[in-house]
């Protein structure tokens, strides 16, 4: 079987990311002739009316008083002996932080290799049996890595987006087992103690639009027009590391490699050279706009529309031009 | 508290990545070496935490000698010992990186706390802290944005999903951290110089192998059109808004 490990919302259904994993799951299922199973953590809820529509034979439910926990050590430990009890061809999880740790914790318990961050699962390649072939994200995307992955169980988490997660195939019907790991509450671990949600409204990486600045912005206070112009396109500001680095922005504003992934509709890069980290930040968004006194800057090379000239002359000028055409 | 950060030299690549004639790793003739902006908030965090309570900020690394380039970066920033477990490679596979380390800190003096990098900046596998943690039957908790040392144990800070967590660790404990946990500072000329002065204790890696190996590397196809040049200065204003306009953003 393959497995999908499924993680879920705190009302119960399966997350968004988890749609992507079931969807390579069936995938890879299907080219290897093998039945989907998944396992998630806790009650059944609704999930196995959910799963069998999406082509799930089989689910397996942890439980463990300790799993409540959310620590990574429990599930990775709760799925370390799943695995060796039912020994699937393949564990697919989605590249959450909280996946991942179980995954990572589950092959170090297994003593198999994890491929993370990965875009293609190719098993046997030119008819070797053992042998199969990943491909994944190295560097945040910007370079992809072939690799080999040789274990008797191929554990993989997969990069988000773009696996099309409509409608299949249901299954004739979902099995439901419970598995009660086998975990020891005298060894040490962390424990939640603490859940509050996150503070709503726009984030970076749900906005239409980022207004994005770096070193050329040239202060802090430099960034007051971006602002302005953010507020007037309905958009967020985003920032280059130069800019955290010099404490002219807060990190959660930084776009890139170690900070955040953006999807806009149009991202504007003021005074951004465009280097790969930053670059992997922004390369999801439909179009680029790029304002830069450099012409040759590679990021100058890479945007959709290019302007070239000075932050503090351009944005004025099209805050102006919009404020004029609005009559606001 | 006695606090030891794993680093790992990384090429410092810039607008554009060459990769080696047979395309198995990026081609660093022309390129200098650095440590992932992660750990660099974690050697920041341990210099913090060593001031703050009495104790020792240690760096280690694994892999070949001119990685010790990197601990002497951290020894700069106020790191008071660095640690080298000698291996052949720069970017050994995780699996590998793991056991080194899980062997250097069974003969260590023992540390309360372990911080790594939430993934490495070249390969990120975002695997090598729970690996350690496992192989040492150790708590761990990655993803972490704010550290609160106590006397036995310590409270992280991470963000998941919608939500904020809180989790408390017994010591020793393990944390793989963010970028964002702070500011690291720049080293003085003084650290430099003192830096350049240390020592380095080596340490002989245990054999080990891995299951995942690099084949080759790829540039991802770039599908973006010819760049417009919608003009210079203020004078490109008007064009700029037409854009706008046109992507529905402003009327
Ligand atoms: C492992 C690693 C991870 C990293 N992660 C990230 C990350 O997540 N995000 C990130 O952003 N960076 C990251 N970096 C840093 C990255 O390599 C670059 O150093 C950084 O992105 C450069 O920021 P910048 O474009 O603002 O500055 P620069 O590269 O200095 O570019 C400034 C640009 O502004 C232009 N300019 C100057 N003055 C003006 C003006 N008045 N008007 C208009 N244009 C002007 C210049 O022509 C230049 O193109 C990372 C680096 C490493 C090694
Ligand atoms: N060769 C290495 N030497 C020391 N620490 C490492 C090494 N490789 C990885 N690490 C640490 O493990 C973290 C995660 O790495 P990775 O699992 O490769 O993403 C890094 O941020 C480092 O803190």
């Amino acid at each position: 079987m393959v497995l999908a490990v499924i993680e879920r919302e705190t009302d119960g259904t399966p997350s968004a990311a988890s749609a992507e994993v079931l969807a390579a799951a069936r995938d890879l299922a299907h080219r290897l002739d093998l039945p989907v199973a998944a396992v998630a953590v806790g009650e059944a809820g609704d999930l196995p009316e959910d799963l069998v529509k999406q082509g799930v034979s089989h689910l397996h439910l942890l439980r463990h008083e300790l799993l409540a926990d959310g620590g990574p050590a429990c599930t990775g430990e709760a799925l370390a002996q799943l695995v060796a009890a039912r020994r699937p061809a393949a564990v697919l999880a989605a590249s959450t932080t909280e996946s991942t740790e179980a995954m990572a914790w589950a092959a170090a318990a297994l003593g198999v290799p994890l491929a993370t961050a990965c875009t293609e699962i190719r098993p046997r390649p030119e008819g070797c049996d053992e042998l199969w072939e990943v491909t994944r994200e190295r560097s945040g995307g910007i370079l992809l890595e072939d690799a080999a992955l040789d274990a008797p169980v191929r554990l993989c988490t997969l990069s988000a987006g773009g696996r099309p997660t409509g409608e299949t195939a249901a299954a004739a019907e979902v099995t439901v087992d419970v598995f009660v790991p086998e975990l020891d509450a005298a060894v040490p671990r962390a424990r939640r103690v603490e859940r509050a949600p996150r503070a709503a409204g726009m984030t970076l990486a749900t906005a239409p639009v980022v207004v994005s600045g770096g070193r050329g912005v040239g202060s802090a206070e430099g960034y007051a027009v971006l602002e302005e112009l953010a507020g007037l396109v309905g958009g967020a500001v985003g920032c280059s590391r130069v800019a955290t680095n010099n404490g002219w922005r807060p990190h959660a504003d930084q776009v890139g490699l170690t900070g955040t992934r953006v999807h806009p509709d149009l991202y504007i890069a003021c005074g951004i050279s465009g280097a790969t980290q930053h670059w992997v930040g922004c390369m999801g968004a439909r179009s680029i706009l790029a304002v830069n006194t450099d012409p040759e800057a590679p990021m100058m090379r890479r945007a959709t529309w290019s302007v070239v000239g000075d932050v503090h002359e351009v944005l004025p000028a099209v805050i102006a031009e919009i404020r004029r055409r609005s009559g606001r | 508290m006695d606090v030891l950060v794993c680093v790992k030299r990384v090429p410092a690549v810039g607008a554009e990545i060459l990769l080696t004639a047979d395309a198995t790793a990026v081609d660093t003739r022309h390129l200098g070496f650095t440590i992932g902006p992660h750990e660099e908030c974690a050697v920041e965090e341990a210099v913090r935490i060593a001031g703050r309570t009495g104790g020792s900020a240690g760096v280690l690394t694994v892999g070949p000698a001119e990685t010790e380039e990197q601990l002497r970066y951290a020894l700069s920033m106020g790191a008071d010992h660095a640690v080298r477990v000698d291996a052949p490679v720069a970017d050994p596979q995780p699996e590998v990186s793991a056991a080194a380390i899980a062997s250097a800190l069974r003969d260590l003096p023992p540390y309360d706390l372990v911080l790594f990098g939430e993934a490495s900046a070249d390969a990120g596998h975002a695997q090598v802290a729970f690996r350690v943690a496992c192989a040492l039957r150790r708590p761990v908790v990655g993803g972490v944005k704010g550290i609160e040392p106590g006397s036995d144990t310590v409270a992280v800070r991470r963000e998941v999903g919608d939500g904020v967590e809180v989790h408390d660790a017994p010591l020793p404990a393990v944390v793989a951290v963010l970028e964002g946990l702070n500011l690291p500072r720049y080293p003085t000329i003084k650290g430099r110089l003192r830096a350049r002065k240390a020592r380095v204790r080596v340490l002989d890696a245990p054999s080990a192998t891995g299951g995942l190996r690099t084949l080759r590397l790829r540039h991802r196809p770039d599908a973006r059109a010819q760049t417009v040049e919608l003009g210079r200065g203020a004078a490109a204003a008007p064009a700029v808004v037409d854009v706008l306009a046109d992507l529905g953003v402003v009327r």
